[in-house]
């Protein structure tokens, strides 16, 4: 059989259908698994006005079973038996009584008997509705005099349950299931009368609704590209706004508008931002890639005029709201024409970036001075004076008009401004991208006045939050995107690849916070944040988080350039098979030395190498640990696993032929002594008992 | 099309409909208020259990919106036009649409549509969800299902529509300016009614108003709003929380309220409300 299930209700944000489909499915997926009902494929899914479902191949009736529940013995007193009977809801004569090896126990033995469809359906309907989580709900109408009324996303209108051609007769809250539903509240304001759970989609098709979102979505990609390339133009595809406009429109149809070319004076992510956010059109480019002044947008019905008072009407609401960015883009470019970008610094003063962090002004003062010293101290190869410029006005578009309307475009109207008035290219893309990394996956500046500017603003905030305010994240609170902050400079650190003593920097950054100053508990506090961050990216890097503790158990690394090269030999060690070999070696050394430790050997070791592998074993250290701390110290990193590497053989030998457990103690306790060296000559490179595997 | 209509034919329309669906037909508060919502009949009526349906114009004053009368698309003062409905009515939607055929939108020629927009007013400690309703792309209506007023839950909920009238009949007229809009049949203009309004009180708002004054009047009429209040005159003490409301607005366009100080104001005035709001809930329950 076919069930059908459809909730109507007032208009689903767009937003929220697709997860809404999902969690309908599966609470029915759970309501009829838990009541045995076998059913086939399940399809849920939304338009604004309903959430349906549709499960075929759902049996008559449930499977019959039987439970047993284990009571107490038939002896015990009253008072158990009676809260037994209680919990069963049997009575004495319905329990067994069976022998077991502790005497007569009690059983109860529950048959269910199989439920039709129907019966388990209505059931869970209700519970289906009722249980359903919204991101925000409501109360609505009569019923809201009580606040334990029904909550849904906006006013639910009605329910369809169908099986088959039968209605599943339940009530939510008082509300009747039946088959009565709505169709295009325009092509088709009557009530319909569903028919069948089969006849469902196509008897509201004929209804002008489409109930299936990829549908929808098909036809405004496809459509909206043909109206595009009819007009000589391309789509900019985008397929966030693909879904939101299958989330708003049951019927969509994708109509061409245009605007007057002469607004294209203004910056295009302003123009594409006004239509996309504020409209939810889509933008078109001419052949050359050029914004052209022309969008789609999707209407929810065939109007009987083709649309023409459609496209009319949204013609003159894009062409108001790009005025209005017009008159804001303008009036910027007279400001910065008249006073240069320094004008819109003094309102930064009025900006407080955060109470005990002064106001943007001082921000910006602060990262121009360690824009600056970053490059003087080497650490990134820009010019000292253009990053510092850079920096300086990175943050005064924040006061610009266009920004106060859009702020999405922070940055990009800086840099724009910037060009107009003919300030060095480097210096525009530094305010366009010094906020940039905004995340993993967003793009990290490579350009040196950028990666400046970026890695000057985020240590500022990083060291401002952690040191002076004293407000580190907590738990999964990072009210200040300090984890991000920390990631975006780590990310930039790695394009820059000049090795960088953060903790040389930390000090710098402080005092420009007025002179304050760090201590060094502060200064671990903030390397431990960020080596932490490094173990993160890491992780999505490489999948090894393991090896970043296991180089940095061996002492503390300031310089992620520095620990990433550690990481990185690491990790091609352990990937060969003599680094496996090694570990596991390393591995069952360990194991021994800690089982020793309960069980010390209670005489000293005697003197000599011993023979055959263990003083094998024994010469091999005496020419690798040199050479691995050697190594280490030059911070050669392959070649201080290469000298490892040569302990591999020795090893494995040693493991094969000794015994290390000689019944002699004093034997026993030279060999714990050379697994002992042969520890900490790994340990010397990197922890390998935090490696996995 | 027939001739669109103007914009006090407009307002007519608006009042006949709403009033044929058993609404009381209210005037406008005579006092200043930033938007319909802050009129008794809304943020009072909303609370307790009595049933309440009205509507009703409302000037309403941003007095940071003021352009002096140069900008075609704002004003710093301006109409709403407000449907209170409590409880909401089944349907309600229908009943919306309904409005809207009654002012000449041909549905099927135009696309309306119900985009989510989720009300808050912090002012208010109210907060409610719904829509904002496009027709052709563009916003003409707030469809609000009020949940709280006040910090009170409502119960029952009341159903909220607040039509821009400015905004609509530049829609339905078709001009670019709201200062070209036709205000009645016998060739008067919104401009020839207000444009003056917009120049002389932009000035006001912007460079006049002595804000040492309005400083004072805030302090006023706060220790007068928790005066009346704690005496269990909440309609009296709402006055009051409405004028500091608006004293509010004023200060914050005059420029004299810093960011920081903002929110410490909008937090001064929803405490005023929430103290009447206390004392009205008690009465009416």
């Amino acid at each position: 059989m076919k069930f059908l299930l459809e909730i109507q209700s007032e208009e689903i944000p767009a937003r929220m259908q697709a997860a809404a489909a999902e969690q309908l499915k599966t609470r029915f997926v759970d309501a009829l698994k838990a009541a045995g009902l076998a059913h086939g494929a399940v399809t849920a899914d939304a338009t604004p006005r309903r959430l349906w479902l549709i499960a075929d191949d759902v049996a008559a009736a449930s499977e019959g079973s039987a439970e047993e529940v284990k009571g107490p013995a038939a002896t015990a007193p009253a008072q158990a038996i009676d809260g037994f009977l209680k919990k069963t809801g049997l009575t004495r004569d319905q329990l067994e009584e069976r022998e077991t090896p502790k005497g007569i126990v009690l059983f109860a033995v529950m048959l269910r008997e199989g439920r039709t469809a129907a019966d388990i359906l209505a059931e869970a309907v209700p519970q289906i509705v009722t249980g359903f989580a919204w991101p925000k709900s409501m109360r609505w109408g009569a019923a809201s005099e009580s606040t334990a009324a029904l909550r849904w996303v906006r006013p639910l209108t009605g329910i369809v349950a169908l099986l088959d051609d039968a209605v599943v007769p339940c009530s939510v809250h008082g509300l009747p299931s039946g088959r009565e539903t709505r169709g295009h509240r325009v092509h088709a304001p009557d009530p319909i009368s569903i028919t069948s759970a089969a006849s469902y989609a196509d008897q509201l098709r004929a209804a002008h609704v489409l109930i299936s979102s990829a549908e929808r979505q098909q036809i405004i990609a496809t459509r909206a590209a043909e109206l595009a390339v009819a007009a000589g133009l391309a789509l900019i595809p985008d397929q966030g706004l693909v879904a939101e406009n299958a989330g708003l429109t049951e019927w969509p149809v994708p109509l061409l508008g245009r605007f007057d070319p002469d607004f294209l004076s203004v910056p295009r992510e302003v123009i594409v931002l006004t239509m996309r956010t504020n409209q939810k059109y889509f933008a078109l480019s001419d052949a050359a890639g050029a914004l052209a002044p022309a969008f789609i947008c999707v209407a929810n019905l065939e109007a009987t005029d083709g649309g023409a008072a459609i496209v009319n009407g949204n013609q003159r609401v894009l062409s108001a709201r790009l005025s209005d960015a017009r008159f804001f883009w303008e009036q910027d470019l007279a400001a910065v024409k008249a006073n240069g970008l320094e004008g819109f610094l003094p309102k930064l003063s009025d900006i407080v970036f955060h109470e005990k962090l002064g106001t943007l002004a001082d921000k910006v003062e602060r990262v121009a001075a360690l824009a600056r010293w970053l490059c003087e101290s080497g650490a990134v190869p820009a010019d000292p004076g253009q990053a510092a410029r850079a920096a300086r006005l990175a943050k005064a578009d924040l006061v610009s008009a266009t920004v106060g309307e859009f702020p999405e475009v922070q940055g990009l109207i800086g840099r724009y401004l910037a060009l107009a008035i003919g300030e060095d290219a480097a210096v525009a893309d530094a305010i366009r991208d010094h906020y940039k990394p905004a995340g993993q996956g967003d793009d990290v500046p490579t350009a040196p006045v950028s990666v400046a500017v970026a890695l000057a603003d985020k240590l500022d905030t990083l060291v401002g939050f952690f040191a002076v305010a004293n407000l580190p994240p907590t738990g999964s609170k990072d009210p200040f995107a300090l984890r991000r902050a920390a990631i975006g400079a780590l990310q930039l650190l790695a394009s820059i690849k000049t090795g960088f003593r953060w903790l040389a920097v930390l000090g710098f950054s402080a005092d420009l916070y007025r002179g304050q100053s760090m201590t060094a508990e502060q200064e671990a506090v903030v390397l431990d944040f960020m080596t932490d961050r490094f173990k993160v990216l890491w992780k999505d890097h490489s999948g090894r988080p393991d090896l970043v503790d296991a180089v940095r158990a061996v002492g503390v690394v300031d310089d992620f350039t520095l620990l990433t090269a550690r990481v990185k030999a690491l990790q091609a060690f352990v990937e060969t098979e003599d680094g496996a070999n090694l570990l596991a070696g390393y591995k069952r050394a360990a194991n021994i030395l800690k089982a020793s430790e309960k069980d010390p050997p209670p005489a000293p070791p005697v003197g000599g190498k011993g023979e055959g592998s263990e003083a094998a074993l024994a010469d091999a250290l005496d020419s690798a640990l040199p050479q691995a701390q050697a190594a280490v110290a030059d911070e050669r990193f392959t070649d201080a696993m290469a000298a490892l590497a040569a302990l591999r053989g020795p090893v494995d030998g040693f493991f094969e032929a000794v015994m290390v457990n000689d019944p002699d103690p004093a034997i026993r306790a030279r060999r714990l002594a050379l697994l002992a060296r042969f520890r900490d000559a790994v340990h010397g490179v990197a922890d390998f008992s935090r490696i996995e595997g | 099309m027939s001739k669109p209509l103007s914009f006090q034919s407009m307002i007519l329309a608006l009042q006949s409909y709403w009033g044929a669906q058993g609404c009381v037909i209210l005037q406008p508060y005579d006092l200043e208020v930033g938007a319909g919502t802050f009129h008794p009949a809304t943020t009072l009526r909303s609370l307790g259990p009595d049933h309440w349906n009205a509507c009703y114009v409302q000037p309403s004053r941003r007095p940071s919106d003021g352009r002096y009368g140069e900008n075609p698309n704002r004003l710093q003062h301006y109409y709403q036009f407000q449907v209170i409905l409590k409880p909401s009515p089944p349907d309600l939607i229908g009943l919306y649409l309904g409005s809207l055929d009654a002012i000449g939108i041909d549905r099927a020629r135009h696309d309306i549509r119900f985009v989510e927009d989720d009300w808050e007013s912090p002012t208010l400690g109210a907060w409610g969800l719904g829509w904002e309703v496009w027709c052709d792309g563009m916003e003409v209506s707030q469809f609000t299902y009020f949940q709280q007023v006040a910090g009170h839950d409502c119960a029952p909920v009341a159903g909220e529509l607040t039509y821009g009238l400015e905004r609509l009949a530049m829609y339905i007229q078709g001009v670019e300016s709201i200062y070209d809009l036709a205000y009645n049949d016998a060739g008067v203009s919104y401009g020839d009614v207000f444009l003056k309004n917009e120049q002389q009180f932009s000035a006001y708002n912007f460079e006049a108003a002595n804000t040492e004054r309005l400083f004072q009047h805030f302090k006023d009429v706060s220790e007068e709003c928790r005066a009346l209040a704690a005496r269990g005159l909440p309609l009296p003490a709402y006055d009051q929380a409405i004028k500091a409301s608006h004293l509010f607005n004023l200060l914050n366009a005059r420029g004299v309220i810093s960011v920081a100080e903002r929110q410490a104001y909008i937090g001064r005035v929803r405490d005023l409300v929430k103290a009447v709001a206390d004392v009205w809930v008690e009465q009416v329950k």
